[in-house]
Order: structure tokens, then C-alpha cells, then sequence
């Protein structure tokens, strides 16, 4: 076990690693320079000069990968010369606000998707199962915005019952004081998780089902729920948190749609914005991010895996 | 049964994951036939085709596929539109008359932009897949057959691209090149080999043990002749699967681009780019400047994912009828 956890760690820093590489790639790969992007076409040859000497931009590649690893290391993402601050204060006062969107629909549908999984794998094939297997083929079918855009049309436009768009402020309290406006945000969200985790649920509990112990417990007389609850839930639900894990880079997604969608204040939000603007040291802050998130998660999905489930082993 | 089961579940996974991520070594495929007569393989295409059309979801699939070809390829020359020069003397109009579809806000022909949009999801959609399918095959096939330090090097590389989401990882790069059709293209194959390459090695990773390739190998054959006539081969049932998917990924992953506005420059038509631009007369009650063209995409991945699934249970039937 502690082999396992040692071996998976090193992989986990290896990948880390590699994306910062790769992302300090991609900031060389920027047309002209980094420090033509940030001043601009009308900056001098003597102030793009000083840019560089000032920023370090003037030292050999390898040693500017180092000062950039040190850099994060020391949890610096970068400064953003557009809107003056650095990446990690405009990220800090809006990280609050994703992890309430992210968090709150993510338990929703885990509420949601879990019993609904376990009925359709019970009920197999029958109206109940096929509907809800229907309705979730079609929700991941969709671009997650045209979902949102759905509900817009619905319940902003038509029923004129709820805001189009997220609160208008920046910090979690302001957000927060106007709930409405959260609604559509997290149901989208929900939704378009619910359909991933359902149909994952469904699997996993008939092939649980399928089992030798479901067996057991049914010849020596538990009941339909005893099983369902005690046995098979409880089985079934260990997939789920790899499912959690590997679905990260997904929920990242369908989290910067969803913002961008409902101007909703968050990191996505202020990405996209970034990338449209040409506001570089975001852009690039903002994914590093983005992809510790996912191999941090995927690391602890993996490792939690190993404590509950002791069949798994690493070879 | 466990077996059918476990070949659902694998197929299943799918559903559950984010377009372009594809948990390698969890999807099972269908199982690997040890090399037959031509004779015994054509009569098992039979059967494969005779499942396939027996699943009336993918026929209509491919039904509705071909119809989406012709709509967007052939319709063009019946039905004449200007996709190019902006027209403020018709903008907005209501579908009937003239145009079946109503106008856009530049005064397009809807159903017109529709077809154009159309070839260019419909030609990413391909070209992406058959080449991320290629080169993950290529890859997966050598990472897994090598095996050792070659295959953790070349895995974690993989891990490596995997780990920044594919349209984070699309959008930093579009935020400093401006797409044509070939460069989307490219990139978004680029990011979306992973997927067939884990696939691929995890399925080598279980052929090369197998007894008739160690046969092979005693018979004096090279790795080169082992890989190309028998490993690929036997993993081509999943290869073709996943191709399918791949298509519909694209395709998504091409209409959330195009709606973030990620995408070919105007006067170049999307269906997701289309959707973007509609979004703005929401209120204005012009339904037939989104519904259309959001209708096409679902419909489109709908397509492409029961043909996937019905040719995943096709490849199927020997299990089924064991």
C-alpha cells in the first residue's frame, strides 16, 4: 500500500512537471514575444529591452524554466500588466465563488444520480430506465451552453421567473446575497453532471448486482432493500470517487462554459475574458491551475480507491 | 454474462466522460479473435453486420448520418445562398418566402448558413478522428509493445497533455494563433489522440502475451510483421468504436469553440458559432437564429453515438450468442 501511494506520488509530480513545461512552452510560443504581447506594438526597442532584463526574459531558456518553477513553487502564478494585480489576488477573490458553484451542484447530483443509477440498474429495462437513460443520452449529447441556454429561454425569457444571469458582484457574500440568480447557473450545472454520474452509477451497480455476495445476501433472505442498501449502494459506491476524480477535467469545462454563459463571477469567467483580451499571464495562471486541480484530484481519487477497495493493488 | 456485462459497462464508460478524456485501461473492447480462415472471417462480418442492423437506433444513425452529408454537401448546389457579402437590406426576417429559415442578423440565408456550417462540423468531425485515431493507434501500439521505460515515458506524456482539459488547452493556443479550417483541425487531433493511444496499448499490453503471437515470434517473425498483422488487427474492433466517438467529440468539442467564439474567422459558419450569435436575439423572440442550429448539433452527436454504440454491440456477438 505505501509502495503504491509512493509510486503514484512520484508519478502525480512527474505529470505536474510536464505541464508546466508544457505551459512554458506555450508562453514562448506567443508570436513576437512575451514582452511584445504585454506592452504592446507601440512599445520602443529600449523599453522592450528593459522588460526583459527586469522580468529575467533576458537569461537562457532552461534558466528561465527554473525561475518559473520557483516562481510557482513560491505560489506565484504571474502578474497580470492589464488589469495591474497579480494573478493570484484576482484568482484568490474569486476561487470562493467557483467552489460554491462547482461544490453545490456537484452535491445535487451525487444526490440525485446515486439512487437514480441504483433504481435504473434494479429496474432494468423497464419505462423508468429507459427514460432516464433517454434523457441523460441527450444531456450529454448537448454543448453543456445549449442546456443553459434552454433554461434562459424558458425560465428568464418566457416564465420571466428567474435572472438570466448570475448576481452582478464579485465577492461570495454578494453573490450570495442575491440567490436567484444562482438558480439557472447550478441547475446547468446539475444537470449536465447528473447525466455523467447516473449513467456511471447505473453500470457500476449492475455489475454489482451480477455478484456473488448479492447472491449470498438473497439466499440468506435479506430483503430487496437490505440489499439495495447495504450491499449494493455501499459496493457501488466506491467507483464514484474515481468517477469524482476523472470527471475534474469535464466539471472544469462545463464550469467555464456555464460562467461565461451566465456571467457568472468566476475563474472561468475571468479566463475566458483573459484569452479574449490577450491577458496572457492569466491565461496561462489560470490553466496551471487548472491542471494541478485535475492530477491532484485524479492522485487523491486514485489513492482513496486503494484505502477503500483492498483488491486494488499496483503491479 | 459477467463477460456482457462488462463489455456494456466498458462501452458505457464512455457516456460518462468529458469529450476527449477516455479512461485507457477501464474500456474493455470486444474480445480479440485468434486469427481465422478468410473463409470463417468473411461469414463473422456477416454476423457483425447482420447485429449491427438489427440495432435499429444505430441504423437510424446512419440514416440520419448520410441524410446530414447530403444536407450539407449536395444541398449547396440546389440550394443557391450568399454566405459571404452581408446583405443589412434583410436582416432578422422571419422564416417563409424566400427563405424557408428566416435570415440572421447580417442578413444570411439560415438554412443556407446551416448547410455551410454543417461541412465544416462534418469535415473536423472526420478528420480529427481518423487522424487522432491514427497516430494513437501508432503510439499505443508501440508504448504498449515496448513496453518498460519506453511505455512509462511515453504514458506519461500522455498524462501529461491530459492533464490541461482539452478546450483550456485549445483556447490558450487560439488566444494567440487565428484558426483556419486545417490548423483546428490539427490542433484539436492533436489533443485527442490520447484517448485511442491509451486504448490501444492497454489492449497490446493484453494481445502481446497472447499464445499466437509468442508463436509468431518462435516462427522467426519480426516485431514489425507482429504488430502490423497481428496486434492491430485484433484491436481493430475497438479502434473503430472509439473512431465513432471520436466523431462526436469533435464535433461537440467544435460547436463549444465556435460558441466561446474560439473558431474559423466570419464569414466562415459554424452551427456553434451560429448559436453564439443567436443568444443575442433571445429576447428579440428570433427562435429560428438558435433552435435550428442547436437541433443539428444534438441530433448530429445523437447520431454518431447510437452508431457507436451499435457497433460496439455488433463487434459483440460472438460473446452474445456464446
Amino acid at each position: 500500500m505505501t509502495s503504491y501511494i509512493i509510486r503514484r506520488l512520484g508519478q502525480a509530480v512527474i505529470v505536474i512537471l510536464g505541464v508546466t513545461l508544457l505551459v512554458f512552452i506555450l508562453r514562448h510560443l506567443l508570436p513576437g514575444s512575451i514582452a511584445r504581447a504585454i506592452l504592446g506594438v507601440h512599445a520602443s526597442p529600449q523599453t522592450i529591452a528593459d522588460f526583459n532584463k527586469a522580468n529575467g526574459l533576458d537569461n537562457p531558456l532552461p534558466l528561465q524554466y527554473v525561475d518559473y518553477l520557483n516562481q510557482l513553487i513560491h505560489g506565484n502564478l504571474g502578474y497580470s500588466f492589464k488589469q495591474n494585480m497579480t494573478v493570484d489576488s484576482l484568482i484568490g477573490s474569486e476561487l470562493p465563488n467557483d467552489i460554491l458553484l462547482v461544490g453545490v451542484s456537484m452535491v445535487l447530483s451525487l444526490i440525485i444520480a446515486i439512487p437514480l443509477g441504483l433504481v435504473q440498474a434494479v429496474k432494468r429495462n423497464s419505462i423508468t430506465d429507459y427514460t432516464a437513460t433517454g434523457v441523460s443520452f441527450i444531456l450529454y449529447s448537448m454543448p453543456s451552453y445549449l442546456l443553459g441556454l434552454l433554461l434562459i429561454a424558458f425560465f428568464a425569457v418566457d416564465l420571466r421567473l428567474l435572472p438570466a444571469s448570475a448576481p452582478d458582484a464579485s465577492s461570495l457574500s454578494g453573490v450570495l446575497a442575491n440567490p436567484a440568480g444562482l438558480v439557472l447557473p447550478v441547475v446547468t450545472m446539475t444537470l449536465v453532471t447528473c447525466a455523467l454520474f447516473s449513467r456511471y452509477m447505473r453500470s457500476s451497480a449492475i455489475d454489482g448486482l451480477a455478484q456473488d455476495y448479492i447472491r449470498t445476501a438473497r439466499a440468506k433472505g435479506v430483503g430487496t432493500r437490505g440489499i439495495l442498501f447495504k450491499h449494493l449502494m455501499r459496493n457501488s459506491l466506491i467507483p464514484v470517487i474515481t468517477l469524482i476524480g476523472i470527471s475534474l477535467p469535464g466539471i472544469l469545462t462545463f464550469g467555464l462554459i456555464v460562467e461565461q454563459l451566465f456571467n457568472f463571477p468566476g475563474v472561468g469567467l475571468s479566463y475566458y475574458n483573459a484569452a479574449v483580451n490577450g491577458d496572457y499571464p492569466v491565461v496561462y495562471g489560470v490553466t496551471v491551475l487548472v491542471a494541478l486541480v485535475t492530477v491532484l484530484g485524479n492522485l487523491f481519487a486514485d489513492i482513496a480507491y486503494a484505502v477503500l477497495d483492498p483488491r486494488v493493488r499496483y503491479d | 454474462m459477467t463477460e456482457r456485462t462488462r463489455d456494456e459497462i466498458a462501452g458505457e464508460d464512455r457516456a460518462v466522460l468529458p469529450s476527449g478524456v477516455v479512461p485507457g485501461q477501464t474500456r474493455l473492447g470486444p474480445a480479440h479473435a485468434a486469427p481465422r480462415g478468410g473463409a470463417v472471417r468473411a461469414q463473422a462480418r456477416w454476423v457483425h453486420l447482420r447485429a449491427f442492423m438489427e440495432n435499429k437506433l444505430a441504423v437510424a444513425g446512419v440514416v440520419f448520418v448520410v441524410l446530414m452529408f447530403l444536407f450539407c454537401f449536395v444541398g449547396p448546389l440546389f440550394w443557391h445562398t450568399n454566405q459571404v457579402t452581408v446583405a443589412m437590406f434583410n436582416t432578422n426576417k422571419p422564416p417563409g418566402g424566400k427563405h424557408p429559415l428566416g435570415t440572421d442578423d447580417l442578413g444570411y440565408d439560415v438554412l443556407g448558413r446551416l448547410m455551410s456550417g454543417g461541412q465544416a462540423s462534418l469535415e473536423v468531425g472526420l478528420a480529427v478522428a481518423l487522424i487522432a485515431t491514427g497516430v494513437g493507434v501508432i503510439y499505443g501500439v508501440i508504448s504498449g509493445y515496448v513496453g518498460g521505460i519506453t511505455d512509462a515515458v511515453m504514458m506519461r506524456v500522455v498524462d501529461i497533455v491530459l492533464a490541461i482539459p482539452v478546450v483550456y488547452l485549445f483556447i490558450d493556443l487560439a488566444a494567440t494563433f487565428r484558426p483556419t479550417l486545417w490548423l483546428l483541425i490539427v490542433v484539436l487531433a492533436l489533443l485527442s489522440w490520447l484517448g485511442p493511444a491509451r486504448l490501444v496499448r492497454g489492449e497490446t499490453l493484453s494481445l502481446r502475451v497472447r499464445e499466437y503471437v509468442q508463436a509468431v515470434r518462435a516462427m522467426g517473425g519480426r516485431s514489425g510483421r507482429i504488430i502490423t498483422r497481428h496486434l492491430v488487427p485484433n484491436t481493430i474492433g475497438t479502434i473503430v468504436v472509439n473512431a465513432t466517438f471520436q466523431v462526436a467529440d469533435a464535433i461537440l468539442t467544435l460547436a463549444v469553440l465556435s460558441y466561446l467564439g474560439f473558431s474559423l474567422p466570419p464569414p466562415a459558419a459554424t452551427w456553434g458559432g451560429m448559436l453564439e450569435n443567436g443568444v443575442n436575439f433571445l429576447y428579440d423572440g428570433y427562435w429560428w437564429e438558435i433552435y435550428p442550429a442547436g437541433a443539428l448539433i444534438v441530433l448530429t452527436v445523437v447520431a454518431f453515438n447510437f452508431i457507436g454504440d451499435g457497433l460496439r454491440d455488433a463487434m459483440d456477438v460472438r460473446l452474445q450468442r456464446r
